[in-house]
C-alpha cells in the first residue's frame, strides 16, 4: 500500500506540476534573464550586464516601491482592524447568518474587481452616488473624494476585504471555547482571553490573511489607477509603463525581480510556517 | 463563555454593515446602467433601458462575450482534470514530495496577477508564440488550476481511504477504482472547482490584460473604457458581466437543492 500511495501520489501530481513548470517557473527564469540584459533589448541574445540594476536603483524607483509597500502595510493594519470583530462573530456567535454573510463575501469575489472599483468611482466621484444626492437633499457639496492616497488604501481595503476575512475567521475557529471559558474562570479580564488565548491561538489564520492580504495589495495596479488618478505611482504600475509606454524589457524585468523577491521571500515565509493538513479539515 | 445581547445586536448590525459595504459600488453601477444622461449625474433624472438594447446589438459586445465565454469554458474543463488529480496528491496519497507539493502550489495564488501576466507575455514571446485568446487561457490556469485543486482538496480530506482498500481487496484495478470510487465520491468538490474556475476566468482582468495579445475579454474592455473616460455603455455591460455570473450561480444552487432533494428522498427506500 505505501508503495502504491508513493507512484499515486506522484502521478497524480504531474499534470498539476505541468502547468507550473510550463507556465510559471519558466516565465520567472526568463524575467530574471531579462533583467540581467542590455536596455531595450527585446531577446535574450545579448551578453548579460546588470545596467538594468544601476538605473532602478539611480532613477528614484525606491518612491513607487515604498508606496506600493507603505499602503499595502496601511490597508492589512486596518484590514485586520475591521475584520477581526466580524471574524469572530462569524465564528463564535452568528449562527445562520454566517453562510449569509460568506456566500455574500463569496459572489463579490466572481465580479471583476475593476468594476467594483468602477463603482466606487461613480459613487465617491462629484455628482456621484453621495455627493449628488448630498446635494439634491441638502444643499450642501463637497469635492469628489477621489484621486488621493486615502482612497487608494480604501480600495485596497475594498477589495482584499475577503483575503483577510476568511482565513481569520478559520483562524478563531481553531481557538476551543474551553480554553476561552477556563480563562475567564480564572478570572482574566475580556483583554486578557484576547490577548492571551484568542491572539495565539489563532495565529495560523492572522498569518495567512495578513500576508495574503499585503502580499496582493502590494503587487495591486487598478486600484491607484482608477481611485487614485496620478495621486502616486505604485511599483506595479512602474513596471506595466516599463513594458508598454517605454518599451525597456530588461527593466521591467529587474523591477519585476525586485518585486517577486520582497513578495516570495514573504509567501515563503508564510506557507512554510503554516500547517495546512491541518487548517483544511484532515480528519485523520 | 456568553456574549451578551448588546453585544451580539452591535456584532449583526456590522455584519449587515460590512454587507452594504460591499455591494455599494454595484449598486451605483446599477443605476447608473438606466441613466437616459450620456453624462451621469447622481440623482438620475430619468430612467431607461436603451443602453441595454445597444449594448446586446453591438457586434463588438458580442465578440467580447464569446471571447470571454471561450477562455471560461476551457479554463473550467482542465482546471476541473488538473485539480481532481491534484487534489489526490494534495490530500489523499501519501507520498515523498506532498508536503512540498502543497506549498508550490500556493505560489501562484500568492503572486502579483498582472507581474504574472508580464512574465507569460515574455515567455510566450521567448517561445515565439504570438499572443491570442488561447494564451489567455494558459495563463488564467496558472492562477485557477491551484485554486481548484484546493476547493476539491477540501472535499478529498474527508475521504476515507479505506473504501479505496475494500475496492482494491476486492480485485477492483486502479482505473476502476478512480472511475467507481474516487471519481463519484469527489464529484461534488469538482463541481464547485469548476463553477469557481468558470466564474474566475470569467471576472478575471490583471492575467488577460498582457496575455490575450489583439483579442479582448469583457473585464479587459471595460477597463480600457474607464481609464479613457465615460460611456454609458460601460456600466451596462458591467451588470450585464455580473449579471452572467449570478444567473449561473442560480442554476448551479438550484441544481445541487434537486440532487439533495433526490438523495434524500432515496435513502428512506434503501434502509
Amino acid at each position: 500500500m505505501e508503495r502504491h500511495d508513493r507512484t499515486m501520489g506522484l502521478l497524480s501530481a504531474l499534470p498539476m506540476l505541468l502547468v507550473l513548470v510550463l507556465s510559471f517557473a519558466a516565465p520567472l527564469l526568463v524575467v530574471f534573464a531579462f533583467s540581467v540584459m542590455p536596455p531595450k533589448v527585446f531577446d535574450l541574445a545579448h551578453m548579460p550586464d546588470f545596467s538594468a540594476y544601476g538605473v532602478l536603483l539611480s532613477q528614484g524607483y525606491h518612491r513607487s516601491l515604498a508606496w506600493a509597500l507603505g499602503t499595502a502595510l496601511a490597508s492589512t493594519i486596518i484590514l485586520f482592524l475591521i475584520c477581526w470583530p466580524l471574524a469572530y462573530a462569524m465564528a463564535k456567535v452568528f449562527n445562520r447568518f454566517t453562510l449569509v454573510i460568506t456566500v455574500a463575501v463569496v459572489i463579490t469575489l466572481f465580479v471583476s474587481e475593476n468594476i467594483r472599483l468602477f463603482g466606487w468611482v461613480l459613487t465617491l466621484m462629484k455628482g456621484g452616488l453621495i455627493e449628488g444626492h448630498l446635494r439634491a437633499w441638502t444643499g450642501m457639496s463637497f469635492e469628489g473624494a477621489l484621486y488621493n492616497v486615502p482612497i487608494i488604501i480604501f480600495g485596497l481595503v475594498y477589495v482584499y476585504f475577503p483575503f483577510m476575512l476568511f482565513p481569520l475567521v478559520q483562524g478563531i475557529s481553531m481557538v476551543p471555547d474551553d480554553a476561552r471559558q477556563a480563562a475567564s474562570d480564572l478570572g482574566a479580564s475580556k483583554w486578557q482571553v484576547f490577548w492571551e488565548i484568542d491572539l495565539p491561538l489563532s495565529a495560523p489564520g492572522i498569518v495567512v490573511g495578513c500576508l495574503l492580504s499585503f502580499v496582493l495589495a502590494a503587487g495591486a495596479m487598478a486600484e491607484s489607477k482608477l481611485l487614485g488618478g496620478q495621486a502616486v505611482i505604485v511599483i506595479a504600475d512602474e513596471i506595466e509603463t516599463a513594458f508598454t509606454y517605454g518599451q525597456n524589457w530588461p527593466l521591467g524585468s529587474a523591477l519585476s525581480i525586485v518585486l517577486i523577491l520582497i513578495i516570495g521571500s514573504l509567501a515563503v515565509f508564510a506557507v512554510s510556517r503554516v500547517d495546512l493538513d491541518s487548517i483544511m479539515g484532515r480528519r485523520r | 463563555m456568553q456574549t451578551g445581547r448588546a453585544a451580539r445586536i452591535a456584532l449583526y448590525l456590522y455584519g449587515g454593515l460590512a454587507i452594504a459595504f460591499l455591494y455599494l459600488p454595484l449598486v451605483s453601477v446599477g443605476f447608473a446602467s438606466v441613466s437616459k444622461a450620456r453624462y451621469l449625474t447622481f440623482p438620475i433624472k430619468r430612467y431607461t433601458t436603451q443602453w441595454y438594447g445597444k449594448a446586446l446589438e453591438s457586434q463588438t459586445v458580442n465578440d467580447l462575450l464569446w471571447t470571454s465565454l471561450t477562455i471560461a469554458g476551457i479554463v473550467t474543463v482542465v482546471s476541473m482534470v488538473v485539480g481532481f488529480f491534484g487534489a489526490l496528491a494534495f490530500a489523499r496519497y501519501h507520498w515523498r514530495f506532498r508536503g512540498v507539493f502543497q506549498k508550490l502550489i500556493l505560489l501562484p495564488i500568492f503572486f502579483p496577477q498582472a507581474v504574472l501576466g508580464l512574465a507569460l507575455l515574455m515567455w510566450f514571446n521567448f517561445v515565439g508564440w504570438i499572443p491570442d485568446w488561447k494564451s489567455a487561457v494558459v495563463a488564467h490556469l496558472v492562477w485557477i488550476s491551484p485554486i481548484a485543486t484546493l476547493v476539491i482538496a477540501i472535499r478529498a480530506y474527508s475521504f476515507d481511504p479505506a473504501l479505496e482498500e475494500a475496492a482494491r481487496d476486492l480485485g477492483a484495478s486502479t482505473w476502476t477504482i478512480l472511475k467507481e470510487v474516487t471519481g463519484p465520491l469527489l464529484m461534488p468538490g469538482v463541481v464547485s472547482a469548476g463553477l469557481f474556475a468558470f466564474l474566475l476566468s470569467w471576472g478575471n482582468f490583471p492575467l488577460s490584460l498582457f496575455t490575450t495579445g489583439a483579442d479582448s475579454t469583457l473585464p479587459e474592455w471595460l477597463y480600457a473604457k474607464m481609464v479613457s473616460g465615460y460611456s454609458p455603455l460601460v456600466p451596462t455591460v458591467g451588470i450585464l458581466s455580473i449579471a452572467t455570473s449570478m444567473v449561473l450561480l442560480i442554476i448551479a444552487y438550484l441544481i445541487s437543492r434537486v440532487l439533495a432533494s433526490r438523495r434524500k428522498r432515496r435513502q428512506p427506500a434503501d434502509e
